[in-house]
């Protein structure tokens, strides 16, 4: 039994910590729009599980804790208090409070000083009533405040059609229809289209009239009245029409909305005997309503919008009701990723054995395998896949506090948190972003002072984004801040020996010179320029998820990093080659071409390893001399062309045998330190090939050859 | 004149290298795989042979003859792959041994086993946990784990470190 409730101690323990992390993002959102009642009620809602469930699983301190949080939110949610900063400041704190108190084993024992003396302030929030109670109380897990609560966080959405059409001398009262329109969008999810089918001729306009008006549907759950509320001083110089097009109840069977001509028929744009005769004519029933006049543009445009969004809206909440998930605990998942590939590494030795059988009947049944393999593979990855958004929310939280201690306005905005990723690429991918992120704020941005001097707004901006791009996805930390000192990394490139003192490099070269180890230590450069601390420690991870950095800059501009990363580590495409009697595999997204390498050819470059491609130079390395591996060299050698941070480097092997899926397996410990090789795995016929670390055997190549002719 | 740490009767897989009979403790021995194409991972001290593909899994063999100091190990019909487990660092991890051949599974009392010579023996001692005795011949008995404790395995860096600036 004992087991029991342990197990549900750990149940409750992972929910909590889930809830905090939701938590932590509402109430940073929340810090941005402080009136959003969904927000507050997102914060109330967290607070009162983690209490609810906190005293069920016998957590009765944070139940107690928690407690009085939610005291306050209460409060908030009736409109008896309003969000401050430093509400949120102390609801933070409280947070990181409960999770120490849930974690007690992580980092140090829960200072109950501490704790008391956030409940003292939340209870100083509490007008009327400033720590008289005592701190022994229960917290009672009301089911009456759980049926408000949801009541409050549930009022339907309604979607309305609005038509706003301002009088055309509207101008002379002094209203700007502008800032109705803002209002009316603050209310809710909203989409207007301006009906410009008024304005006349331009020769004709008189400036000071207003001929447009405009088409809005807005989904709103403040009720009709806050709508119409936002025309209240321009009652009798506007026409207002609203109508309900979505109720926001629950859905019925149907789930297409209107068709366009029903809605501009609803709308009074169009009657229905207009609507039936241009239906005669075949065509798109937008283009035709245009095209014979009797409805303009614009409000097809708008009838377009209208069916769209409310389609949108129906699909979103058909969603969330649908979504319904399991949780598995992530190792199962690895043993079913691990099954998968050892599946794709057999059905590779049924294809490649049905190939040398003339069998049909054998051959039909291997590509049927090879289909279904594919898939199954492809949906075990997709299963791993999570949105980045989980630890974009995190950053938020970093931004805010690191700015705050270094006195710093700093805004992070984000973008494409629902880019999907491997979950083991997001958990790797944490230090090195939290290092960039630090870095751009701790270098990049410039005091609100200072940049107030170089005439950039108070605020600095710290945009991080994530996008999918073929099999990769970028992920950009961009910052409005001073940028890079060009002339100081040069200055300290040169100091280190890393570069010669009269080299001309391209902008991204020296850039990448900042992510060279030991450049790192080097305070001066530190100081002046910002960046640099630890970036070695960033690309080695990065090295590590197989991706790559990318930095750009612009002194007084800003600088963007850019990282560059696979979907998955788990499977590869692949390119295998042979040297000798040993399989290689290059990651095929590395490859550019191959070129034959005939002994003539390598004869005319006086022995040095550079070929004539295309009339452009490509230096090239000897694998076989690298790896060591003895034989005689083919007649023909093949040269593997990589591209790799701009420049494209080619490795010389005796065979190309094509391309390769290839499941990726570790080499293990013993061979965990070992260069130039990134893992292994195994063919068709059941040996191993290794794959091939390109950007370690090119920094390789490029250490020794420094070596000998330094 | 027992060893420390065998107390009970223990049962060992022994097998030779050359013409030594070696032994390992059977708890350690997972299987027993016929010689199969080993693939060499470049800029790696000899002795460490490559990998195999053991159903999946990516296995690395060490070449025991050398890490003993003798010549390298060349593949006969009796040539072998112990699997064995051992543990590094408190993880456990799986390594094949190349074996010249392998004899038989042996029960060996605590008393017949005694403590590694400290000079003699012409092995690092550290390797071994003791010397069994059988008939008239030493069988040593194998510390797997230390053989290739973290220690030992600090050597497949520099090796490869080496190789690199050549």
């Amino acid at each position: 039994m004992s087991g029991n409730t342990d197990k549900h101690k750990e149940a409750f323990r992972e929910e909590a910590n889930e809830l905090l992390t939701e938590l932590e993002t509402a109430l940073l959102e929340l810090e941005e729009t402080p009136g959003n009642e969904e927000l507050i009620g997102r914060v109330f809602r967290a607070m009162h599980t983690i209490k609810g469930s906190g005293a069920m699983f016998g957590f009765d301190d944070i139940a107690a804790f928690t407690h009085e949080v939610e005291t306050v939110f209460d409060l908030v949610r009736n409109g008896k208090m309003v969000v401050t900063k430093k509400l949120i400041d102390l609801t933070l704190s409280a947070r990181d409070q409960i999770r120490a108190m849930l974690n007690p084993d992580s980092g140090e024992p829960v200072d109950v000083v501490l704790s008391g003396e956030i409940i003292a302030a939340f209870r100083n929030f509490i007008p009327g009533r400033s720590g008289e109670k005592g701190p022994g109380d229960s917290p009672a897990v009301d089911s009456k405040a759980q049926a408000v609560d949801g009541a409050a966080a549930k009022a339907p959405e309604v979607t309305y059609r609005i038509r706003f059409r301002p009088v055309q001398d509207i101008f002379a009262t002094g209203t700007n229809p502008l800032g109705i329109l803002t209002e009316i969008k603050g209310l809710g999810n909203s989409r207007i289209v301006a009906q410009t089918r008024d304005i006349p001729l331009l020769g004709e306009i008189n400036p000071e009239e207003c001929y447009t008006y405009w088409d809005i549907i807005l989904t709103t759950n403040q009720g009709i009245n806050a709508v119409k509320d936002t025309c209240i001083f321009i009652e009798d110089s506007c026409e207002l029409k609203i109508d309900v097009i979505d109720d926001g109840g629950s859905l019925d069977q149907e789930d297409s909305y209107k068709k366009l001509g029903e809605i501009l028929i609803e709308r009074g744009d169009l009657s229905a005997d207009d609507l039936r005769k241009v239906l005669d004519a075949q065509k798109r029933i937008g283009e035709m309503l245009v095209s014979s006049g009797i409805v303009g543009p614009g409000q097809v445009e708008a009838a377009l919008v209208e069916q769209k969004h409310v389609k949108g809206i129906r699909k979103e909440r058909q969603a969330s009701e649908a979504i319904s998930s399991i949780r598995v605990p992530s190792d199962k998942l690895d043993r079913l990723v691990d099954l998968v590939g050892e599946l794709v590494t057999v059905q590779a030795r049924l294809s490649q054995f049905s190939a040398t059988q003339k069998e049909a009947a054998l051959v039909t049944i291997a590509e049927e395998v090879e289909r279904l393999t594919a898939e199954l593979r492809d949906n075990t990855m997709n299963i791993r896949m999570l949105p980045i958004g989980t630890t974009f929310s995190k950053f938020k939280r970093l931004v805010r506090d690191l700015s705050n201690e270094l006195g710093k306005e700093i805004e992070m905005t984000t973008d494409g948190a629902e880019t999907e990723l491997d979950k083991t690429v997001i958990e790797k991918l944490n230090d090195p972003l939290v290092h960039l992120i630090r870095n751009s704020i701790d270098h990049g941005i410039e005091m609100p002072e200072a940049r107030e001097a170089a005439g950039k707004p108070r605020l600095g901006t710290v945009h991080l984004s994530a996008v999918h791009s073929g099999a990769y996805v970028l992920i950009r930390i961009k910052d409005d801040g001073a940028g890079l000192d060009t002339e100081a990394i040069r200055a300290r490139a040169i100091d280190r020996g890393l570069i010669a003192a009269d080299a001309e490099l391209a902008e991204k070269d020296l850039f990448a010179l900042i992510l060279a180890p030991g450049f790192s230590t080097a305070r001066t450069v530190t100081n002046v320029s910002g960046r640099g601390v630890g970036m070695d420690v960033v690309k080695q991870a990065i090295d590590s998820l197989r991706g790559q950095i990318e930095i750009s800059s612009r002194k007084g501009e800003g600088s963007t990093i850019t990282l560059k990363l696979p979907l998955t580590l788990a499977i590869i495409e692949g390119l295998l080659v042979k040297i000798a009697e040993d399989f290689f595999v290059f990651p095929l997204s590395a490859v550019e071409e191959c070129v034959e390498l005939t002994r003539e050819d390598a004869a005319k470059a006086h022995g040095r390893n550079l070929a004539n491609v295309r009339n452009r130079i490509i230096p090239y390395i000897r694998l076989r001399e690298r790896f060591a591996i003895g034989g005689e060299l083919p007649a023909i050698e093949q040269i593997v062309i990589v591209g790799t941070e701009g420049s494209r480097v080619g490795f010389v092997v005796d065979n190309v045998i094509g391309e390769h899926q290839t499941v990726i397996k570790s080499l293990g410990k013993f061979y965990r330190k070992v260069e130039g090789v990134s893992g292994a795995t195994i063919l068709g016929d059941g040996t191993v090939a290794l794959i091939l670390d390109i950007p370690k055997l090119l920094k390789m190549a490029e250490t020794d050859e420094q070596i000998s002719f330094s | 004149m027992s060893v420390a740490g065998i107390t009970e009767t223990t049962q060992y897989l022994t097998f030779k290298l050359d013409e030594e009979v070696f032994a390992l403790d059977i708890t350690k021995v997972r299987e027993v795989l016929d010689f199969t194409t080993v693939t060499k991972v470049p800029q790696t001290p000899e002795f460490m042979r490559g990998v195999i593909n053991l159903r999946g899994s990516v296995v690395p063999v060490v070449d025991m003859r050398l890490k003993f100091g003798m010549s390298r190990t060349e593949k006969t019909v009796h040539t072998c792959i112990i699997i064995a487990e051992i543990t590094i660092d408190s993880e456990t991890a799986v390594l094949g041994a190349l074996a010249d051949s392998v004899q038989e599974v042996m029960d060996l009392e605590p008393d017949s086993i005694e403590p590694a010579p400290k000079i003699g023996a012409r092995l690092n001692t550290e390797f071994i946990r003791g010397m069994g005795k059988r008939d008239s011949n030493f069988i040593m008995i194998l510390d797997i784990d230390r053989i290739f404790s973290a220690d030992e395995l600090s050597i497949v860096q520099d090796a490869g470190k080496e190789t690199a600036a050549n």
